[in-house]
């Protein structure tokens, strides 16, 4: 796999889809493509957040501590993005991702330090950014309103 | 020290203050030249009227009373005799030069010297409003020109006037009317070209604005482009640039003409002179009142009056600028509140220390006229307390830490510790006996080692029994430009304070220090990346070399260690490595010669021969062409000087549009040949794939094919560096023998880590520290960490790795207060927690002082105070406080 699938790769993550394709490249450029083994961790709950991941190849399994041990509580596949939040503010993880499934997981490991230099230099790829989130917020909050409402009900 | 005081806001003032003795004897030699300058003029006229026209003089003349000579010999002797003259006029004129320009440069260097003593007594919070930026260019670039003026202050004027007076004189002596005749015009010069002047001077104010004004404009038409498009206005922004472009025009050529005019008034009235002289003189020879010889003297002494009268002219215009330069610069380094001069003087006996209770009375701290910091805070701190300081951002705990380190000076109330006022306390001894860690902590260009020393160096130490002639003379020079006459090159570092005796104990302590603080792993790890000179430590370089052994063991032994599968690709003479540069799979292995470093090897010619016998060349160019567009489309966008250029491009920022040329040029036609290629364009080309490491870039141009010419090329290189001539400039990768060209990392894996295996550095990293420790090796790569090289401000440091480099600076020279402001507020919490009792305890009985951002680390101090607005808030035992309802409730509560 080479730059170029990678570029595509990040194209259809919805929160660099609007983003130029060549600050995408440069994106891709400057990240490290990451392979782990079936059962590896690629961050635990708790770490300081550094980098966000997006999956290229594999599955990655999405696990929470809970008293009766780590449960898992979802699945991202190809071209998914796992620890976005952590390279946008500080927080530690809030989960532990593994790479699950049978073959290895390939993902392309973005530095939050990269990507908030990349930021400040193209203040559009922050607005943009800003858009995807208030969406997610609106979504959220929808979701919020739905609950309560069938909760009430 | 710059015995200086206030700095003078006139720059002739600045000059007769530190030039008085030389001044005055340039004064006596400008008078003595004179005599001689005065017999340059006058003997031509005893040329011409008694050695060429021989009057009034009887042959054989007597001279001297020693010979005698017919005309032919007494024409000779008065041209020997105005030769002499000549040659003692021209000889004290150069020394005088020469006196001149040491007096000049002095001056410089003494006013260089006052604006940086002036920068190290800044108050702190005027750092604030002064950019380095704004500093530098007025101590290097701009003090420049004053310089160059100084030297001439007063040393110009006098000579041109002494020589302009002297030949007056020489007129006058001629004759009355003839000298009155050669100056008569000079009163009108000297009122009208001043005049003149002040015009131009301030028409040049006038164009700098106008053309700032063009500037605002230019900005305004590229931003609004799409407006003046879309509104069709471009023939009125074209009008208004027009008029603009006129209102320069008519400013540019009235200065022009304004100039021209000095220029021609000024030779007009020189040219007119002689008409004088021919008028009258003709007159009065013809009338028998003046000698011929004493006419053609005159005129040519005339014609040497322009050149003086010339040269005031133009000293009083330098003279105007230099003024208003020199209060420029000076304006910008008298700030209010600077740290009294006493305090820099570096007090005889070493610190007697900072024993006792401080004690804070009635304390303020004000920033400025309006915003106080600190107002009246009352404090007794008993020594050798643990004390934190909390509160809200901006109430006051910061600025209480860096009072207690007198950063800030109080505005009103004392400030004292046991006996001793610590707003009067010397700098040396303050330094030497607090510690101080504020937030975004700075290191200097130095190693590692060096800035845990920078602390200990408040003076010299040891001077030589017996300093050199050459040094005596160097501090003496600087004591005379009134510069610091201490020698930067004697021993600074005190070890005492340290607890060791020398340099060679000291990495011990630095060891346990930076252990206490969390950094001794890092130093570790620099250490694994420096070199060792198996020349000068070869049995440091023999253990590595059995560490490599031990570690290729655990790599593919019969033990081999299944964590370490697949993270590491050894050099291997017979394969391609995919983890390392193609320069590195080439040459096989660490450049000596610096001309084989990766960036530079294109242009190595031998190295180029050996790829073009191998028919490699082209194909390399045509990979150079793809990286460089690649780059182009990558890096195109970001402005110069960003770090991603020196992080990941493979092209330098500024070299981008060569590049894009280069592409654009060499671009093969239809049938795919490519045209000629200068040879500056291959090495550039060739110069980009070198770079490429296949694992890490991911460009898809390193194909197998192509790995399998590049170990032909490679077995070569081996054979053209290997042996002969060329020999000894690249170390060969052997896995036999220690590479004093690669750092110890390498030497002892003999490989690269491979890219792109998920936390493949941390368990390479670790299976490597388990090898050094058990061969006991620890200690002696930690010694080469201390080595590393932090780069400017501790740039190649990350911001965590600053902070505790800078606490344990503080606690290196055994504080017995230690100030800490924030000053682990950017590591994680468990690492700050982690620090912070590391600090505490190696604090050992010094009083510690903290100002905590997270109050809740409070906890592991004695005693706690909360600030407020200024003001203390709340002051007691940590567990007492958190009872009552209050400030540090209220500061704790999520």
């Amino acid at each position: 796999m080479s730059i170029k699938e990678e570029t595509d790769a990040l194209k259809r993550i919805p929160l660099f889809s609007k983003l130029d394709p060549a600050k995408l490249k440069l994106l891709a450029f400057m990240s490290q493509r990451l392979s782990y083994e079936p059962g590896q961790a690629i961050f635990a709950q708790g770490d300081a957040g550094d980098a966000a991941y997006i999956v290229l190849d594999g599955e990655a399994a999405v696990l929470i501590d809970t008293n009766s041990g780590p449960t898992e509580i979802a699945r991202t596949g190809k071209h998914e993005i796992v620890g976005e939040i952590a390279i946008l503010c500080e927080v530690p993880r809030t989960a532990t991702v593994r790479a699950a499934g049978d073959n290895p997981l390939v993902c392309l490991k973005i530095e939050k330090d990269d990507f908030m230099a990349l930021v400040n230099e193209f203040p559009s790829m922050g607005l943009e950014i800003m858009r995807e989130l208030a969406r997610r917020i609106v979504k959220t909050n929808a979701q919020l309103r739905n609950a309560m409402a069938a909760k009430s009900a | 020290m710059g015995g200086s005081g206030d700095i003078d806001r006139n720059i002739f003032r600045f000059v007769i203050r530190f030039s008085v003795k030389e001044t005055a004897l340039v004064c006596l030699l400008v008078a003595a030249a004179q005599a001689f300058y005065y017999v340059t003029l006058d003997l031509p006229k005893n040329i011409m009227n008694q050695g060429i026209q021989g009057e009034g003089i009887q042959f054989p003349k007597d001279i001297l009373g020693w010979f005698s000579v017919d005309q032919i010999g007494y024409l000779l002797w008065l041209c020997l005799l105005f030769f002499l003259a000549v040659l003692v006029n021209g000889a004290v004129k150069q020394y005088i030069n020469s006196l001149k320009g040491k007096l000049g440069e002095r001056l410089l260097r003494r006013l260089r010297y006052s604006l940086v003593e002036r920068i190290l007594r800044f108050p702190i919070p005027h750092f604030r409003k002064v950019s380095s930026g704004e500093l530098i260019p007025m101590v290097t670039s701009e003090v420049e020109q004053i310089g160059g003026f100084m030297g001439d202050a007063f040393v110009q004027p006098l000579m041109q006037a002494g020589m302009l007076l002297t030949i007056a004189l020489f007129l006058f002596m001629q004759n009355p009317v003839m000298g009155f005749a050669a100056i008569s015009l000079f009163p009108f010069q000297a009122y009208i070209v001043p005049m003149l002047q002040k015009r131009v001077k301030a028409l040049g104010k006038e164009r700098v604005r106008a053309v700032r004004k063009v500037s605002e404009r230019i900005g305004e038409t590229v931003g609004g482009i799409h407006e003046v498009r879309a509104n069709g206005t471009a023939s009125w922004e074209r009008a208004d640039y027009a008029d603009r472009f006129g209102t320069i025009f008519r400013i540019r050529f009235d200065i022009y003409q304004r100039k021209s005019l000095v220029k021609f008034i000024n030779n007009f009235l020189s040219q007119c002179a002689p008409l004088l002289f021919y008028s009258i003189g003709g007159y009065l020879v013809i009338q028998g009142q003046l000698s011929l010889g004493a006419l053609v003297a005159a005129l040519s002494a005339h014609k040497d009056m322009t050149a003086p009268w010339k040269e005031l002219l133009d000293y009083y215009q330098q003279a105007q600028d230099a003024q208003q330069k020199y209060e420029q610069v000076v304006e910008q380094f008298r700030p209010e509140q600077m740290l009294p001069e006493a305090l820099h003087e570096l007090p005889a006996d070493p610190a007697p220390g900072l024993g006792g209770d401080i004690a804070l009375a009635g304390l303020s701290v004000a920033e400025d006229a309006q915003t106080k910091l600190l107002e009246s805070v009352s404090l007794t701190i008993a020594h050798g307390a643990k004390v934190a300081l909390v509160g809200a951002a901006g109430g006051g705990r910061e600025a209480l830490a860096m009072t207690l380190a007198r950063l800030y000076l109080p505005s009103s109330g004392t400030l004292r510790v046991g006996e001793r006022d610590l707003t009067r306390l010397p700098d040396a001894h303050l330094g030497a006996s607090m510690g101080y860690v504020g937030p975004g902590a700075y290191h200097f260009s130095i190693s590692v080692r060096d800035n845990l020393a920078y602390g200990l160096r408040q003076r010299p130490v040891a001077a030589p029994e017996k300093r050199n002639a050459a040094r005596t003379r160097w501090l003496a020079e600087a004591a005379r430009a009134g510069n610091l006459a201490l020698d930067v090159e004697d021993n600074w570092i005190d070890y005492s304070r340290a607890g060791v005796a020398n340099a060679e104990q000291f990495d011990g302590v630095a060891a346990r220090v930076l252990e206490r603080v969390d950094l001794a792993e890092d130093v570790f790890l620099f250490g694994l990346r420096g070199r060792v000179d198996p020349r000068a430590k070869p049995a440091v370089a023999e253990a590595i070399l059995a560490a490599r052994a031990a570690f290729r063991e655990r790599l593919s032994g019969p033990q081999a260690d299944p964590a370490l599968k697949g993270l590491i690709e050894s050099f291997d003479p017979t394969r391609y490595n995919d983890n390392a540069t193609l320069a590195e799979n080439l040459l096989f292995g660490t450049p000596i010669d610096p001309a084989f470093e990766v960036d530079v090897l294109a242009e190595q010619r031998d190295f180029l021969a050996v790829l073009q016998k191998q028919g490699m060349a082209d194909e390399l160019i045509a990979m150079g062409r793809k990286v460089a567009e690649t780059m182009v489309e990558l890096f195109a966008g970001l402005p110069a000087g960003h770090e991603f250029f020196d992080r990941f491009s493979f092209i330098a920022a500024d070299d981008l549009p060569t590049f894009q040329a280069v592409v654009a040029r060499t671009a093969p036609d239809e049938t795919g040949k490519l045209p000629a290629i200068s040879d500056e364009d291959r090495a550039r080309l060739i110069g980009l794939p070198l770079k490429l490491v296949n694992a890490r870039h991911r460009l898809g141009l390193i194909t197998p094919d192509f790995k399998g010419r590049v170990l032909e090329a490679r077995a070569a290189i081996h054979d053209a560096f290997g042996k002969g001539p060329a020999a000894g400039k690249i170390a060969f990768f052997d896995p036999e023998s220690y590479n004093a060209a690669a750092a110890i990392q390498d030497n002892i894996l003999f490989g690269r880590v491979a890219y792109g295996q998920a936390k493949a550095q941390a368990i390479v990293g670790k299976a490597m520290r388990e090898v050094l420790d058990s061969l006991g090796l620890r200690e002696r790569v930690f010694e080469v960490g201390l080595d590393f090289q932090v780069g400017v401000g501790g740039s190649r440091l990350t911001p965590a790795q600053r902070q505790k480099l800078a606490l344990a600076r503080a606690l290196v020279k055994r504080p017995e207060i230690l100030v800490l402001n924030d000053a682990l507020a950017v590591l994680d919490s468990s690492t700050q927690v982690k620090t912070l009792d590391g600090a505490l305890s190696a604090a050992g009985s010094a009083t510690v002082i903290a100002a905590l951002a997270d109050a809740a680390l409070a906890a592991k101090f004695d005693r706690v105070v909360v600030l407020a607005d200024g003001r203390v808030a709340q002051d007691g035992r940590y567990d007492e406080l958190i009872e009552q309802d209050g400030p540090l409730k209220e500061l704790l509560a999520p």
